[in-house]
């Protein structure tokens, strides 16, 4: 701060003094903590509070070094702001007391007793270091700080990539790298992740997808593991104590106050790769709870504007966790927004994944609307313009949106009826030919008039079963979560090959290899985006526990020794990597329209077309456990990129099965690309011919991916 | 330990010294020598960080600064800065703005 620095803003001088600070009345935006001239000026909304405080500790104090009263002068609105002058920013903390009526059925729970985080805060400490021992009787837990904002970005620009185009990674930032075998020089940190970029980029994927980053208090479960005792955690992290803070605890800087920073450089380097970046949000609820829970911001500053409440003033719990954010309140969507344009704006991020997002087009008292308008708003700001955003359609309260959540054309659904439907045909349920078909085809019937992008494709996510729990457990394993084996969900369409957990039987591990392979392939060469759950591609295993979000341990961590060297599942390994490989080769699967059965280029042939055991000839039938399709080359892309044809069956049957191929244009003859009884996927482009070029002879629970191109060499 | 910047030009190249606690009470310091050195006209910049007991946020994002000061021509070596603040650079990932060379 220089006097010509002071010379320039006559607004850059403090106007009075307030317990020894030097302050001035502040702008009322932005909302929070920035950086003015000579001072911060802090900003704050309540609508309901008679007073307000901005309260001042130096960085890690048991106490606070000074507390400031908003002068009544200094409040426009419901917003009070102050600039306060001669702040050391590097070692501040800062939070509000708010005073008002305590009287929860008028919605009101003011208590003057706390310390309030800043909603709005960008940077939060309390929780520096990942599973650390807090002082349980801090008056202020979560506490807010100033970051410098400043950062070198370089020429970073978004990878853009279309999103029929993703192959999205789901995964956990401590988890993947905090395995002892990880070999990173920060386990289970923003930085692990960044080294591990060159292993995603062999993969093949064009986006991770990271459960909640947004600042989480792990150590607010309260359970133990009742068969060891260890302490359980909140490890996912679906429950948000500060929307705008990256988690300190993810950073290995974070002791330092340096995750925003590290996170950054983590965003930078995977776009540097190609890769872009998805988070995983919840704006559903929020760390509070109930009635009962800790008071940490939301609730002292304005509990009525946040959160749904009954008449009565109680919380609704659409969310199943305790509390409802208030979505469609003005002032709330006012922060949603500027939230995930901050975090687009300032950290680069790609896109997001709305968790429960059926409560986001919930009116405050719960009744669903016909066009939510925060929905809306996030569909057409200019900020999220080409942002992805993906709803899990669905809520804790039995709102299931799949297929009809408000999109305005924009918003993409996880499409939880491809992953039972997949799950269902691959065990080898009955009667599922005709849905199948419908799913592998971009799930047309759910959304009609809006692109296959709309669709989310996935077999497993972070909630569930991993791939190899799929074909290895008939049940969940949940004891471990401390809830008598209660949680999770039981609807998991698993079947475990013929025996119950880990086996030795080479017929069971055969034909788990062979189910796994099989529902990655459908996955993989469906319309619509695939998403992968991280550790599926080397068999992860969490021992049949359904519902990690309590165990950070080896159950919930990605074992590196899976990837490589001797221990390593290399066939599993390859073979993904080898249908990735073949859906980026094969722009005929990543079409933006749906198909629709006809010939639309003049290729001779419609752009899908269904087949069973016969050519031409898809048995629809109840018993049939057998579907076959080909796409015609011609209409990739809707007919603006050059492919070859592609011929896909997978037969769910315990019975192998010949099948008769469909005919090709004169002079193309199919090639052999994958057969999942097969170990390895042939090289692409190097794939041999078949030896009888009419038939092809698909053995039991095994899939097929065959390549329709000229019979000499390429 | 306080704070201590010095700098000298030696042809093209600029060798600044640093020692004691780098934070945001002593990065506007070393910017001024920073200023100076770009003002030299040097083509590399060499940071002598042995002495360096302390390295702050704001104190990190002064490398930064260096790097933006100086231009992308210009290398930028920080040498032998002791291991616990070699390794913030690096996780943070502010490696990718300098040269962290060890002693």
């Amino acid at each position: 701060m220089t006097v010509e620095d002071l010379r320039e803003r006559v607004d850059g001088y403090p106007t009075r003094r307030i317990n020894g600070y030097r302050v001035r009345a502040g702008r009322p935006f932005p909302y929070g903590a920035h950086p003015v001239p000579g001072g911060i000026t802090f900003s704050v909304y309540s609508d309901r509070a008679t007073s307000m405080s901005l309260v001042l500790f130096e960085r890690g104090a048991k106490r606070p070094v000074a507390e400031l009263p908003f002068p009544p002068e200094f409040r426009v609105g419901s917003v009070y702001a102050m600039t306060v002058f001669g702040l050391d920013v590097e070692n501040l903390e800062y939070g509000f007391r708010a005073e008002g009526p305590f009287d929860p059925a008028a919605g009101d729970r003011f208590d003057a007793a706390k310390v309030l985080s800043d909603p709005y805060a960008r940077l939060v400490s309390g929780r520096d270091v990942w599973g650390a021992e807090p002082d349980w009787d801090d008056v202020y837990p979560y506490r807010a700080r100033i970051p410098d904002d400043d950062f070198d970005w370089g020429d970073d620009t978004p990878p853009g990539i279309p999103t029929e185009d993703l192959v999205i990674y789901e995964t956990h930032v401590r988890g993947f790298t905090r395995h002892p075998s990880s070999g990173v020089s920060a386990p289970g940190t923003y930085a692990g992740l960044r080294e591990k970029i060159p292993y995603l980029r062999r993969l093949g994927v064009n986006c991770v997808e990271l459960l909640p980053v947004f600042e989480f208090d792990e150590l607010d479960n309260p359970r133990t593991d009742p068969r060891t005792g260890d302490r359980l955690y909140n490890y996912w992290g679906y429950n948000t104590v500060s929307f705008f803070a990256p988690k300190a605890g993810y950073a290995a800087t974070g002791r330092f106050g340096m995750q925003a920073d590290e996170f950054k450089s983590l965003v930078k380097e995977l776009h540097r790769a190609g890769i872009e970046v998805v988070l995983d949000v919840v704006f559903n609820h929020t760390a509070e709870g109930n009635e009962q829970g800790p008071t940490i911001s939301f609730r002292g500053l304005d509990n009525a504007t946040y959160y749904m409440l009954t008449p009565r003033g109680e919380y609704y719990n659409f969310s199943g966790t305790g509390n409802t954010v208030n979505c469609n309140h003005p002032v709330v969507r006012d922060f949603v927004l500027s939230c995930l344009r901050y975090w687009v704006a300032e950290y680069h991020v790609d896109g997001f994944r709305f968790d429960l997002a059926a409560i986001l087009d919930r009116a405050p008292d719960g009744t669903p609307l016909p066009n939510p308008p925060l929905l809306e708003q996030l569909a057409h700001d200019p900020v999220l313009r080409h942002t992805k955003l993906i709803a899990e359609a669905w809520d804790a309260a039995g709102l299931y949106q799949v297929g009809h959540f408000p999109n305005y054309g924009r918003w993409s659904e996880w499409n939880g009826k491809f992953r039972d439907a997949v799950r269902r045909f691959v065990k080898g349920d009955a009667g599922l030919v005709g849905e199948l078909a419908t799913r592998m085809a971009g799930s047309p019937d759910l959304y009609q008039g809006r692109t296959s992008s709309a669709s989310v494709n996935f077999v497993t996510a972070h909630d569930g079963f991993t791939l190899n729990d799929l074909v290895s457990y008939n049940d969940k394993h949940n004891e471990a979560n401390g809830e008598g084996g209660a949680d999770g969900a039981d609807d998991n369409h698993s079947w475990n090959c013929g025996e119950e957990g880990p086996s030795a039987d080479p017929h069971v591990r055969a034909l788990r290899m062979r189910q796994m392979k099989n529902m990655l392939l459908i996955l993989l060469t469906s319309q619509g985006v695939p998403m992968l759950l991280a550790g599926d591609e080397v068999g992860r295993t969490q021992l049949g526990n359904n519902n990690t979000y309590c165990q950070d341990n080896e159950l919930s961590w990605f074992d590196w020794g899976l990837a490589e060297g001797p221990t390593a599942n290399t066939e599993l390994l390859e073979f993904t990597r080898a249908l990735i490989a073949f859906r980026r080769a094969h722009p005929v699967l990543r079409s933006a329209g749906h198909p629709t059965g006809s010939d639309r280029v003049g290729s001779g042939l419609p752009d899908i077309s269904w087949h069973g055991v016969r050519a031409g000839a898809p048995d629809w039938s109840s018993h049939c456990r057998v579907l076959a399709l080909m796409r015609c080359g011609r209409h990739a892309k809707d007919g603006t990129e050059p492919d070859e044809n592609v011929y896909l069956a997978v037969n769910a049957h315990w019975e192998a099965h010949d099948l008769e191929l469909p005919r090709l244009p004169a002079g193309e003859v199919w090639h052999l690309f994958a057969d999942t009884s097969q170990a390895a996927a042939h090289p692409l482009g190097a794939e041999p011919a078949l030896e009888h070029p009419g038939r092809y002879h698909l053995g039991p629970h095994s899939a097929v991916i065959l390549v329709g191109r000229s019979a000499g060499p390429r | 330990m306080s704070f201590d910047v010095r700098l000298r030009v030696d042809e093209r190249t600029a060798v600044i010294d640093l020692s004691g606690e780098l934070d945001a009470a002593t990065a506007p310091r070393f910017h001024e020598t920073i200023d100076a050195a770009a003002t030299a006209g040097a083509i590399e910049l060499v940071i002598h960080a042995r002495q360096l007991s302390y390295l702050s946020s704001a104190g990190l994002r002064s490398l930064v600064f260096a790097r933006q000061k100086m231009g992308d021509d210009v290398r930028i070596a920080v040498v032998g800065a002791p291991e616990p603040v070699a390794r913030t650079i690096r996780l943070a990932g502010f490696d990718h703005s300098i040269h962290l060379v060890d002693a």
